[in-house]
């Protein structure tokens, strides 16, 4: 061994009885995952740990720090010591690599100070896998290895001991390179863009070769990364912002013509979101588009924030830190508008969870690997930082096998007002929170390309895992900032970095940035390198010279470390020093308005377009068909079967304002339509509603069409639960694939028309939106593999009185059941045909948005308020026959459920938008049909007073099963998949 | 006067304003207080009637839950902390808080004995309604609730231990299992999953200290303070609120004064 470790020692801490249930939870995985020879996997923790160390601090170390002495034991060697290898057991060791955070080996340096243990130096951890079965040779154990116990982005393995890494101490780097621009042709700078994997394009490129002429200088690397950062796709929306042409205008349809004057959209965002908002002119609107999240008035008092963002390309290649720092990221953009975090929403889409090894493409993890790493990131974060968890949706599509989705949300609460947002001349810029290290550099730029099967090696830096306590102390500095008044702008340090965030608070004043005081996690960082870095849980804020000293107090006081890095001046240039150099002074209005427009191309893809076909649906396949069969195996599929697992592992209870859960019913196991919270600080009865829509199956086939079914299904839920439909608030986030291609951005074009035209015949103003283009993965096969269009709608909604809340599950034998809305239902895309005929390729119909759907919705909230209804769900995937069966599921109550004349199958599963199922009480029947006079409304059956789900339509019985049945299928592990 | 209540906030903890809520509409008189407070500013621990340790995650559960948080308990506040247990004041840790005060060794506060939260039984976090009844007649904080206590569990390590194995006999002799996990009709959860989330023996969700004043316990009553944070009272389910074990805790406060 050198002599550089001689002072490390290696401690193996493991259980006193084994196997325990980690253990056995990674032999469960290594079987799921066909290492079927596989006998036993024990797991044991390893702990590197540098220092002057005598025995008796060793000791304590290992007995009072880093095991549990009544259900764990350890050892201790010294690194260099032979340590004896078990005969018959393969030993594969995992371990972080260098500068990856690792916040346990941070916290056992501390604590050995508080323990009065002098001489720790540092400290790193890892695993250690003890692996017994027939056939594992190496080339197996590798491949265990990679699916199962070690992601090579994040860390490094060893088929027998590993080594500890410790961050290399270099020191410190102020290089700073001068890029050549001017007089450089065209594939020169093309050449620069890709090298350093800046993703702009020629007209980009020609544009900073103008400003570097006019200013008469090159740029340095840090001025080159930074409007390469500022103008990338994830920070500036260059195709929502494009001038958008559609080629094959000509051919289409007089009515499709009319919705494009010109055959051109000039700025989509513009055009189709932020239009529909400013045309409903909802006074309850806060902020809309304009800050780091949209905000509504909650109750005269405060002001309700909700954002939600995707990180898909973080979560592909690494899923625990992907998701987790997307959770940590958006809640950042909620305490960036001043507002205190109260609940976290998640929804996600991956690939079959019990997809073949041989179908997956090259350096794509599974997708099973994937669920199990993204849902404990989502898991990890929310939990430790202490906001709930309250709505979310699992989805699965092959078309997210390579590109998974991962949309986190938060909602936060601030008195009225209370955000400020202009930084002034003199004020200080001042870094809160976690040190600036490696991780995260390019990511904005990163999640704007395609991947490939490097894309793992490449860009293995941009992602990292988060530091939720970290985060956590944020919260609590920054809400006692604001009440104080002691900050006049904030934001949150997201992609980009501190580029990013000091760029845009400077955008309309100007900033001297001294680069050497920003602190690092570890020396050697180039100065480009701290300015771009992504390193997690940090904020920038303006704070004016007399209130630096209150405002370090504060972040004392939480162990948040806070650093003076410059000053805001009225230059309206951006300045960075590093070491009293120059190493970046940019135009503020170049920097932010230089970027050229882009211009597109799209193509309007009519053979998708619904509205040109005939309902293709009706009374087919009615024969021969057993429905009872046919709703088992709905009730089981992955995208309906219940995801109470799931559920069960994210707190949704802190923070005590958790009014309708993710789980209700009787035995809490059914599905909510909606969250409903009470924050703490909210005055009166007011509650606030949380809703979401997405439906990539109807993505497929029309996008038009998907776009308005999955508005009306988020709108749809928050109805269902209570909230008031003209206090209905949307969010937008559109996941596709590469806008280059005219087909791609045309569904994109359609989808966006859809949203202005949905949100206008609801009322519902689009406060937030982002999008996440480029979601294709270039296989070594070198096919695309591209996601269907993905738009998740969620929606922020007020209920006027909590006591409104309604939920889905059955409450009262003998009540009647109505079925509300424009019974339409379609067969095209539904889950029908995804369960009954998985493999054809079809070209159904998507259902249309029925004119009456608001009036309806208000109808039946008027009823709501007068008492009616005690139990209201809405039809989905699935149609009526799983609605009703998940009333069931909820009250653990059968049903007697009843089909007009002449229907059957298409009534029963076909899916159809602004229909709910209502349980009106027992005597009021005539009351709630006064309510719904004039719309459509039927008597859809009666609560039994046993147990049996019961199904009659066109007068013949066709589903028979007690619900016990309902819900053994409906249990179905997702996971296991079918 | 109401009685007031020290709730200590370490870095990570979050049920702090919870329990704050919890303690003030029972009487009681919160004080959130970071640890580094405690330490840099006076603060007079003698001018508490209550200390209240709540739940989260302090420190991230780096090393296992609880472990850092009483590392500081010990280190710093060894002499307070004793201090007010010793006068007989009412102190309750709370999951993150009850886990600490086991690691500290205040519970379950038996010369000999070495109690410890380990990982569930299922091998990971879990966030669900529990039902609990109140058992033993000499904590301060359950003594006389007759009716059950439904709340939410959320944690990962709440698997309470004990060793040697002859340190359940003198927990049971004391009267120190406080609070055990039940059927929702309030039968004895026999181990069985769900009703015993973490598989404890004994179905033990909470334990006390010999003398009683102490209380450390696994689910979060202070999660079913108003009806309405019931998962069933959409179903006009009423009752059975967490809320009167503060009430009870308040109640002691305010007499021993």
């Amino acid at each position: 061994m050198t002599q550089e470790h001689s002072g490390v020692y290696r401690f193996v801490v493991y259980p006193l009885t084994e196997p325990d249930a980690r253990s056995m939870g990674y032999l469960a995985d290594a079987h799921a995952l066909g290492f079927t020879g596989v006998e036993s996997i024990r797991v044991h923790d390893l702990y590197f740990i540098e220092g002057d160390l005598d025995r008796s601090a060793l000791m304590r170390l290992g007995e009072e720090l880093l095991s549990d002495p009544a259900v764990q034991t350890f050892t201790c060697h010294r690194l260099d010591e032979e340590a004896a290898s078990p005969a018959g057991i393969k030993v594969v060791e995992v371990a972080l690599r260098a500068g990856v955070t690792d916040p346990v080996a941070e916290q056992i340096v501390r604590a050995a100070q508080v323990m009065n243990i002098r001489g720790v130096k540092r400290a790193s951890t890892g695993q250690r896998f003890l692996i017994k079965g027939d056939d594992l040779e190496e080339p197996q154990l590798h491949l265990l290895v990679k699916r199962l116990l070690a992601n090579p982005v994040i860390q490094r393995y060893e088929l027998g001991l590993v080594q500890p890494a410790f961050p290399s101490e270099v020191s410190g780097s102020a290089q700073v390179e001068r890029l050549k621009i001017r007089g450089v042709d065209l594939p020169g700078l093309m050449a620069l863009s890709a090298e350093r994997r800046a993703a702009l394009d020629e007209a980009e490129m020609l544009a900073i070769q103008g400003y570097c002429e006019r200013e008469g200088r090159d740029l340095t690397d840090v001025e080159f990364e930074m409007i390469a950062q500022t103008w990338s796709e994830h920070c500036v929306h260059k195709t929502f912002k494009a001038l958008v042409e559609i080629e094959n205008y000509a051919e289409l349809p007089e009515e499709l013509q009319k919705a494009y004057p010109d055959g051109r959209v000039n700025n989509l965002m513009r055009t189709f979101l932020k239009s529909a908002t400013d045309r409903i002119g909802a006074e309850w609107v806060r902020s809309a588009f304009v800050d780091n999240a949209g905000i509504l008035d909650l109750d005269g008092f405060h002001e309700v924030s909700f954002k939600v963002e995707t990180h898909n390309h973080p979560s592909a290649i690494e899923p625990f830190g992907g998701a987790n720092t997307g959770v940590g990221g958006v809640i950042r953009d909620v305490l960036g508008v001043s507002a205190r975090p109260v609940a976290a929403t998640d929804v996600l889409c991956f690939g079959p969870q019990r997809w073949p090894f041989e179908r997956l493409p090259e350096g794509v993890l599974h997708p099973r690997r994937i669920f199990s790493g993204v849902v404990a990131g989502v898991q990890d974060y929310g939990n430790k930082i202490g906001i709930p968890t309250v709505n979310g949706a699992i989805l699965f599509d092959p078309g997210y096998v390579a590109n998974p989705l991962v949309f986190c949300g938060c909602v936060g609460i601030a008195p009225r007002d209370s955000h400020p947002r202009n930084p002034l001349p003199g004020d200080r810029v001042v870094v809160i929170g976690g040190r600036t290290g490696r991780d995260g550099l390019r990511g904005a730029t990163f999640s704007s390309m395609t991947m490939d099967a490097q894309t793992g090696e490449v860009s293995g830096a941009s992602v990292q895992i988060g530091a939720p306590i970290t985060e956590k102390g944020l919260i609590e500095v920054v809400v006692r900032a604001r009440d104080a008044g002691l900050y006049h702008a904030i934001t949150d340090c997201g992609a980009g970095g501190l580029s990013s965030a000091v760029g845009e608070m400077a955008a309309d004043t100007g900033a001297t940035v001294e680069l050497d005081r920003v602190r690092l996690k570890y020396p050697g960082l180039a100065p480009w390198e701290i300015w771009l870095s992504e390193a997690q849980e940090r904020m920038v804020l303006a704070i004016p010279p007399e209130k630096i000293e209150e405002f370090q107090r504060i972040c004392d006081l939480f162990a948040v470390e806070m650093t003076d890095i410059g000053q805001f001046e009225p230059s309206g240039r951006l300045v960075v020093r590093y070491g009293g150099q120059v190493v970046l002074d940019l135009d503020n209005h170049f920097l932010h308005h230089g970027i050229p427009q882009r211009r597109l191309k799209a193509r309007i893809n009519m053979a998708s377009n619904c509205a040109q076909k005939k309902d293709c649906c009706r009374g087919v396949y009615t024969e021969g068909v057993d429905c009872q069969a046919v709703l088992l195996d709905l009730l089981s599929h992955p995208n309906i079967a219940s995801k109470a697992q799931v559920v069960h592992l994210y707190d949704h209870e802190v923070q005590g304002g958790t009014v309708i859960k993710p789980l209700i019913g009787v035995l809490h196991d059914a599905p909510a339509d909606a969250a409903v919270l009470r924050p703490a600080e909210s005055m009166g009865e007011v509650a606030i509603v949380l809703a979401s829509g997405i439906n990539p199956e109807y993505g497929k086939v029309d996008a038009y069409r998907m776009a308005a079914s999955v508005i009306d299904e988020a709108i749809r839920n928050a109805v269902a639960v209570g909230a008031d439909p003209a206090r209905i608030a949307l969010l937008d986030n559109f996941c596709w694939g590469d806008p280059k291609r005219p087909e791609t951005l045309g569904s994109l074009l359609e989808a966006a028309r859809a949203c202005h035209d949905t949100a206008l015949i609801f009322g519902a103003p689009f406060i937030s939106g982002k999008d996440s283009l480029n979601n294709e993965y270039v296989g070594m096969d070198g096919m695309r593999h591209a996601i269907p269009p993905t738009l998740l709608i969620s929606v922020l909604g007020l209920m006027e009185d909590f006591r409104l809340a309604t939920t889905s599950d059955l409450k009262q034998a003998g009540d009647a059941l109505y079925l509300v809305g424009a019974f339409n239902p379609r067969l095209g895309a539904s889950h029908y045909r995804l369960v009954e005929q998985p493999d054809e390729v079809f070209d159904g119909e998507v259902p249309p948005l029925a004119e009456e759907t608001p009036e309806v919705y208000h109808a039946l909230h008027r009823a709501m308020k007068e008492g009616l209804v005690r139990a209201c769900h809405d039809l989905s995937e699935g149609g009526l026959a799983v609605a009703a069966a998940e009333m069931c599921i909820g009250g653990r109550l059968g049903l007697d459920l009843e089909g007009g004349m002449g229907e059957t199958v298409c009534a029963l599963f076909g899916e159809s938008n602004g229909c709910l199922l209502v349980e009106v009480k027992s005597g009021e029947e005539d009351r709630f049909e006064q309510t719904m006079h004039g719309l459509p409304f039927r008597r859809a059956g009666r609560v039994r007073a046993d147990d049996w789900f019961c199904v009659r339509m066109d007068g013949r019985l066709l589903i028979e099963l007690p619900v016990v049945s309902l819900v053994r299928a409906w249990q179905h592990p997702i996971q296991e998949g079918r | 006067m109401n009685p007031r209540a020290l709730i200590l906030h370490a870095t990570g903890t979050n049920r702090d304003r919870d329990v704050a809520r919890a303690i003030e509409l029972a009487g009681g008189s919160p004080d959130i207080r970071h640890i580094h407070e405690l330490l840099h500013r006076r603060v007079v621990w003698g001018e508490y009637q209550m200390l209240v340790v709540p739940g989260g995650f302090s420190y991230a559960d780096a090393l296992g839950a609880g472990r850092l948080l009483a590392l500081d308990l010990e280190a710093y506040f060894a002499d307070q902390v004793h201090a007010f247990v010793a006068a007989g004041k009412p102190v309750i840790g709370i999951c993150n808080g009850f886990q600490a005060l086991v690691r500290a060794g205040i519970l379950p506060g038996i010369a000999n004995v070495r109690a410890t939260l380990t990982f569930n039984q299922s091998g990971h976090f879990e966030c669900r309604w529990v039902t609990l009844r109140a058992v033993s007649s000499q904590c301060v904080w359950t003594q006389g609730l007759s009716d059950l206590i439904d709340c939410p569990v959320a944690h990962g390590e709440g698997r309470f231990l004990i060793s040697p194995k002859e340190g359940w006999m003198e927990l049971q002799q004391n009267d120190q299992i406080a609070l055990v996990y039940t059927s929702r009709e309030g039968e004895p959860a026999g181990g069985a999953y769900p009703e015993n989330p973490n598989g404890s023996p004994g179905d033990v969700a909470g334990v006390c200290n010999p003398q009683g004043n102490v209380l450390g316990l696994m689910p979060h009553p202070e999660n079913h303070i108003f009806y309405w944070q019931h998962p069933r009272w959409t179903r006009g389910f009423r009752g059975r609120l967490g809320l009167r074990l503060f009430e009870n805790g308040v109640r002691y406060a305010s007499q021993i004064n």
